[in-house]
This record gives C-alpha cells, structure tokens and sequence, in this order.
C-alpha cells in the first residue's frame, strides 16, 4: 500500500525525465494498475474519464496525436473499446502499438473470462463475443493485468526491468494481503443478490461469493420498459433483494423508481478509480469504498438471502 | 492456539488460490497447445501469436457452425446496413428536388442503399476497406456501385499514411461520410451539386501527414482520376443518376459534349488537398476546424484547357455531458460552405450537337456559339443534432446554394431538343439558387437499428416552393463499424 502511494505520489511530483516510457491507457481501472507498475519510469496518458461511459468515449481527434506518440498501448481488450478506439488507432500510424507489437498490451489476456457466448445473435443486445468485458473489478484479475504490465514495459523498457517487476510483485501482494480483508468483509453475504443497472458486476460478485443476475436494463443496451421495471420490482421482493447498484453515467431515476416501488437503496458504485471521490488514480481506495458500501447496503437487506 | 489455527487457516487459503491460480495457468496452456494442434480449424491467428499463457478458448470452427461475422475473431469485419425510405412530396418532379444519388426520390418506398462493408488487417503493413452498395433506383432496376475500395499504410515512418484504391475524396465532412452515418435522409444540396450525387469519389491514391503539434492537425493531399460519373464537377460525361432515364446532372451550360480529351499530364488529374485540424475548448466540448479544396480539368467546349475549382471550409462543433449515458445528451453543430468556379469552354452548336440538342441565338435559327467565360456558384449548410434523451436526436439542417447569373444565361438563347421544340433560356435550373430548411427527429432503438422522421421545406427560384415528408428506416446486420469523430 505504502510502495504504491509512493509511486502514484512520485509520479504525479515528477519532473519531466527524458526517457521516460510513454504509455496510454484507454480507461482509468487500467491506468492505475499501470501507474502502480509504471511508477516513476512512465508517462501516463488517460483517454477516458472517470465518470465517462467506457462504451461511448468520444473519439476526439487529439487523442490520434496522443496514440502517436505512445510507446505503449494499455487497453481492456474484449471489445469495450471497440466504439471507438479502431478508428483512432487507423489514424495513429504508430508500429510501436499496432495489433500484437510490443506496445499492445491487451490486458484481457491471461484472464479467465466470464460469459463467452457460444453464438452471437444481437436479438439478445448488444452482447461482447470476448465474453464480459468488464473484468477488473475482481482484483485477481487486477493481479494478472499488472503481471502482464509489467512483462511489456519491461519488453519496451529493458533498462527498467527490474523496477516494473518490483512493482508489479509489491501491488501484488498488496492485492493479496487486501483481497483478505475484502472478503472478510462480505463473507457475511455470501449468496446474496445485488441488483445492477449493466452487467458489469459479473466478476465483482463471482470473487465475493455474491450474485448479479437482476438487472435494470432487460438486455444490454436496452433501456428498460416500464413492464420489465416492474418485473424487475416484483422479483426482487419476491427474493427479498434491497441493493442496487448503478454506475455514474447510468440512469438512476429508472434505480430510483425500482428502490422506491421495493424499498430498497441505490448504491452508487463505480468501475473506475476517480469516479469517487478519494479514488483518483488509486485502484484500492476504489475497492475498498466499493467492499465497504455493499457490505453496508447489504447489511440492511437482513437475512433474506436468496439461493 | 486459536491464533495458530488462523494461520494455518490463512496458509491453507492462500496456497490454494496459488494452485488456483496454477491451475488456471495449466488450463490456458493446455488450450493453447489444443489450439495450434488444431491450427487449421482456429480463426484466432492473431490471439495464438501474441500472448503465452492465454486463457481465452479458441472454438474450433466446424461445418456446421455459422460463419461468425464479428469483430476481432475472423480476419475480416463484414457488416451490411440497409437504408429504405417511405414518403411523398408535393413536388411533381420528385427526382430533380432530391438531388442526392441515394436520396429518397419518389413517392412511394425508396430503397436508399444496402451498404456492404468489409473492414480488415490486410497484413502487417496494410489495413483494408471495401464498400460496395447496391440500390434499386426509382424505376426498380438494380444497381451496384462500387462505393471504396481501398488500402492504406499502419504506419510510416514521419508520421505519413498512403492510402490506395477507390475512395471518396477527404473533402469537408459530409463527402467521406457515407449516407447511413449522415444525421439527415438527404444530402446537403450543396454537397450534391457540387461534389456529386454520390459524392465525389475516384480511384487513386492519398497522402496524409499528422503535424507534429500538441493539437490535432493533418495535412492530406489526394490525387485521383478526373473523369467518370463520381466527378461529375471535373471530366465526366454528364451526371450519374438513379432515376429512370439518363439525366444530365451537370448544369445544361456546362456544354459536356463528347469530348473527352483523356489524361495528357499530371495536370489531368483531380487534385485535392486538405488541411483539418482539432482543439478541445473544454473537457467536454470539441471543435474540428478545416479547408478543402479540388482542383481538376473539366470537359467543358472544345478547347480541352478548362479548369474546375472548388473550394471548402467546414466547421464541427461537439458537446457532450460529462456523465453521458451510452453517449447522451450530445449536441452536434457542423457546417460547410463551398465555392466553384467553373471554366466553361467556347462552344459552337454549328458543329455535330451531342443527342440532337441544339443551342439557338435569339432569332431561334443561328446555331449559337457560346463564349468563354468562367462562373461561380457558392452553397453552404448547417446542421444541428441534439441527443436529448438516450436513442434520440432531434435535428435541423438549413441549405442554400447559387450562384452568378452567367453570360450564356443572359443572352437570351433559345434551346431546342431533339423533337424540335424550342424553349428560352434563361437562368439554368442546376444553378439556380435554392434553399431547403429540414426538421427531423430520429430514434434509435439501438445502435443498430434506426427510424428517421423528416421534414423538407424546399424553395426553388422560378419554381416555387414544395413539402416533403420522409420516414427512413435503417439496419445494421454483423460488424459494427465505430464512430470517427
């Protein structure tokens, strides 16, 4: 904890080096892990914002001349990126961060994926072929993306092998030592059902021994009718389920309605460090606020524990 | 002793997410080597070559199995969009107040476009595109247009990118646009006089250089062909339509007779330089700035030295709110404004008349010899969108174009046509000034899926004003293609 606080504060006080390795990275859950890798030896570059919708970043022009001087290129994979970051990568002429070059670092890879489909029918939304994109709120993945960070900037920066590796084991293990605490947090909760607005939270509550199998839109990327919301309404009191949770740039008044119509409470959880205030490009600090307030809304759902 | 235990306890937790982990690891190599065992049944080239100890299954791909048509793992992203139209206008000649090749242009059902599109990584060096379309035009005889075809560097060396084969010429927005991405169901009139009712589109090659600045800037310069029914400004015979009968799309006093020279020099060829730039006014706000322009021969009289210019600048404007849901509320403001300055070339109608059209002095007998002389036609747009709620926009689009009253418009000429009637001729009805104000307002079920309600007010000097109302209907099947700026 102590390693990456030192690193994020490094970075965010050092002087411009010369040779430092230029890295972007598409969103900010990445951009902490590489921050927390990277530490002093990288220049990090963030496309998308916190609050900003991974799905719908606006392919700004400007970000062409950031991915054209990148030496390094961090982003999901998984097709999360894939409304926008294409075009933007036709038009950056880098060979440095082209498909399987050293500087791609796809960091889906490595990591168990949940929900590949076994066919693809947009009939049922707008489904993700790579299987859920949205990996990186299970900190075993967050392990396995700093492992393979740290593998390509020491591929693209051999002088600083050693430090990435360093850093890469110290967040490591810190992720280790917290995931401990984590889920000591919510072992009380074991099976429970959260409700979430996207199916995002698939790995979150795999990790955590929670579910996420009610949603608020009826099919992704379908905004929810009124006869789904009460549907929705209607199981969660059948199941006894009070907690749902929505991200920053998803609709509350329709989360609002659902926790009014079952007297339950919406949780404001967020995927990406900053989205949340205290978590600016600190990916603990992320989990920590997150563990903490699901384990408070769901201390309020009592003992109906649905199976 | 109870803390022992609790060591133990954590001992034993942590070595069996180690040998999870492990296990893990085992299993994505395991798949890994299934997978190149099984090379010739994997479409996953790309995920094999660049990363050990992948978890991700590569399915091996049985006859039976449909072929996947998706993004990333098939070389290859096909998707198809097909645009029709339904509505009516009070205007009796439908087809001549919508100019644009692929605009609904009658009463009835309009098939817009079905729009074929294969995206791809060619091989290290290249990434190809291809658009073909096919339409049914106004008389329902199919049609198939080859929209692009081409390919263009991944990287080179000073930040230069070449691209070759049939593209639409980088010339303002709207022109590399193709009609499924535009926010309205017509073209902006200025667009489709003069660049073309399809766009102005040739085969050749482009040159593209990203400025070394902090901000976006592009320098880009395209030289292509000059003749052919997608240059309909520069060297082509006539215009390019898809209603029924063979219509001239170029202004009757461009006199494009049968004379096409052919290419003598590199001057022959239809030059078109861009430069583009973009600033961020705030987090949220974005401004893409540039100027355009397309310099070429045309076929214009006898004399084979005429010239085309047309000149461009275009101005886009983005917001959107911080906390955008799956990208709305937006809006969007672009506009462009274009000049041309056509050279038109001495012609005399006492030599052999192209399809028994003849051009008459004012005593309706004396075959007329047009002088040379050089117009001008000038014509912008500006249009709005507004995402106010998520899959809805609502939109308006104001057009006007003109230009000079020429000599030839002035003379008091008479036409007469192949039958022998005879008609004044006064101001060209393809340059005649004309405006066009259109309120719309789309929904979009999702992103692939879409229905467009849409207003036209027409005015057309001389020829009075007309309504129009158009429901277009549009889909998406297969790859999805993402969202330039």
């Amino acid at each position: 904890m102590k390693s990456i606080l030192c690193a994020t504060i490094t970075l965010m006080l050092a002087a411009s080096a010369q040779a430092r390795l230029n890295v972007v990275a598409t969103t900010p859950d990445l951009a902490s892990i590489a921050s927390a890798v990277g530490g002093k030896e990288i220049q990090l570059t963030t496309l998308a914002r916190p609050n900003e919708d991974p799905h719908f970043v606006e392919a700004k022009p400007s970000f062409i001349v950031k991915l054209n001087k990148a030496d390094v290129l961090v982003h999901g994979g998984a097709e999360l990126e894939g409304g926008w970051l294409s075009p933007l990568l036709a038009g950056a002429r880098n060979a440095k961060i082209v498909s399987a070059a050293k500087g791609d670092v796809r960091c889906c890879e490595g990591v168990p994926m949940l929900d590949v489909p076994t066919e693809l029918d947009r009939s049922k939304g707008d489904i993700h072929a790579a299987g859920n994109p949205h990996y990186m709120v299970d900190p075993e993945n967050a392990k396995i993306v700093a492992h393979h960070m740290a593998d390509a900037f020491s591929a693209s920066d051999e002088a600083n092998r050693e430090y990435y590796q360093a850093n890469a084991k110290n967040l490591m293990a810190t992720l280790d030592a917290k995931l401990k605490e984590w889920q000591t947090t919510l072992a009380p909760f074991k099976g429970q059902q959260l409700v979430s607005y996207h199916n995002s939270w698939l790995y979150f509550a795999n990790r955590f021994g929670l579910k996420t199998e009610l949603f608020v839109e009826p099919k992704p990327g379908i905004p929810p009718s009124p006869s789904h919301l009460a549907e929705l309404m209607a199981k969660m009191k059948s199941r006894g389920v009070k907690v749902i949770i929505v991200d920053p740039y998803l609709n509350r008044k329709s989360a609002e309605t659902v926790a009014r119509g079952t007297g339950g409470t919406v949780v404001d959880v967020a995927q990406f460090p900053g989205a949340i205030k205290g978590t600016d490009g600190d990916y603990i600090a992320l989990m920590d606020h997150l563990v903490k307030t699901i384990a408070d809304a769901l201390k309020g759902q009592g003992a109906a524990i649905a199976k | 002793m109870g803390q022992l235990q609790k060591q133990l306890q954590e001992m034993q937790k942590n070595f069996e997410r180690m040998q999870q982990l492990q296990r893990e690891q085992i299993e994505g190599l395991q798949k890994q080597l299934e997978t190149l065992q099984t090379a010739t049944a994997s479409n996953t080239a790309a995920v094999v070559a660049s990363a050990p100890g992948v978890a991700q299954p590569a399915p091996s791909w049985r006859p039976t199995d449909p072929v996947r048509a998706g993004k990333g793992a098939a070389y290859m992203d096909v998707g198809v969009v097909a645009t029709v139209a339904a509505g009516g206008s009070t205007a009796q000649d439908v087809e001549e107040l919508q100019i644009g090749g692929h605009d609904p242009n009658q009463r009835g059902f309009t098939v817009q476009g079905v729009e074929a599109n294969f995206t791809g990584g060619v091989d290290p060096y290249f990434r190809g595109n291809a658009n073909i379309l096919f339409g049914l035009d106004a008389e329902g005889e199919s049609y198939v247009e080859l929209e692009e075809a081409w390919a263009e560097t991944v990287s080179l060396p000073a930040n230069l990118q070449v691209r070759g084969g049939q593209f639409l010429t980088d010339f303002g927005r709207v022109n590399t646009q193709h009609p499924h991405q535009w926010g309205f169901v017509d073209a902006p009139l200025v667009n489709a006089r003069f660049l073309g009712a399809d766009g102005l589109r040739n085969p050749g090659a482009r040159v593209s250089w990203l400025a070394p600045t902090p901000f976006y800037s592009e320098l880009f310069l395209a030289v292509q062909n000059s003749q052919g029914e997608t240059a309909a400004g520069f060297r082509s015979e006539g215009g390019h339509s898809h209603g029924g009968e063979e219509e001239e799309e170029v202004p009757f006093g461009f006199r494009h007779a049968d004379n096409d020279r052919g290419v003598r020099g590199a001057d022959d060829l239809l030059f078109t330089p861009r430069w583009a730039s973009s600033f961020e006014l705030t987090d949220n706000q974005t401004v893409l700035a540039g100027v355009s322009a397309a310099f070429g021969p045309n076929s214009s009289g006898g004399g084979g030295d005429t010239r085309t210019e047309i000149y461009g600048a275009d101005l886009t404007w983005k917001w959107k709110a911080p906390n955008a849901e799956r990208g709305f509320p937006f809006v969007a403001w672009q506009s462009e404004v274009m000049l041309r300055k056509y050279d038109l070339g001495e012609f005399d109608w006492s030599g052999e008349p192209p399809d028994g059209l003849l051009v008459l002095e004012s005593d309706g007998v004396t075959p007329a010899v047009l002088g040379r002389e050089t117009v001008n036609d000038w014509g912008f747009y500006s249009q709005l969108l507004w995402g106010f709620k998520p899959g809805w926009v609502a939109g308006l689009r104001f057009d006007y174009v003109g230009g000079d009253r020429a000599n030839y418009e002035s003379a008091g000429l008479i036409a007469q046509d192949a039958d022998g009637n005879q008609e004044a001729l006064g101001r060209d009805p393809l340059r005649d000034s004309r405006w066009r104000l259109s309120p719309n307002l789309t929904w979009y079920p999702s992103e692939f899926s879409k229905i467009r309600l849409q207003y036209n007010y027409d005015e057309r000097n001389d020829l009075g004003d007309d309504h129009s109302v158009w429901l277009q209907f549009e889909f998406l099947l297969g790859a999805h293609a993402a969202h330039k700026f």
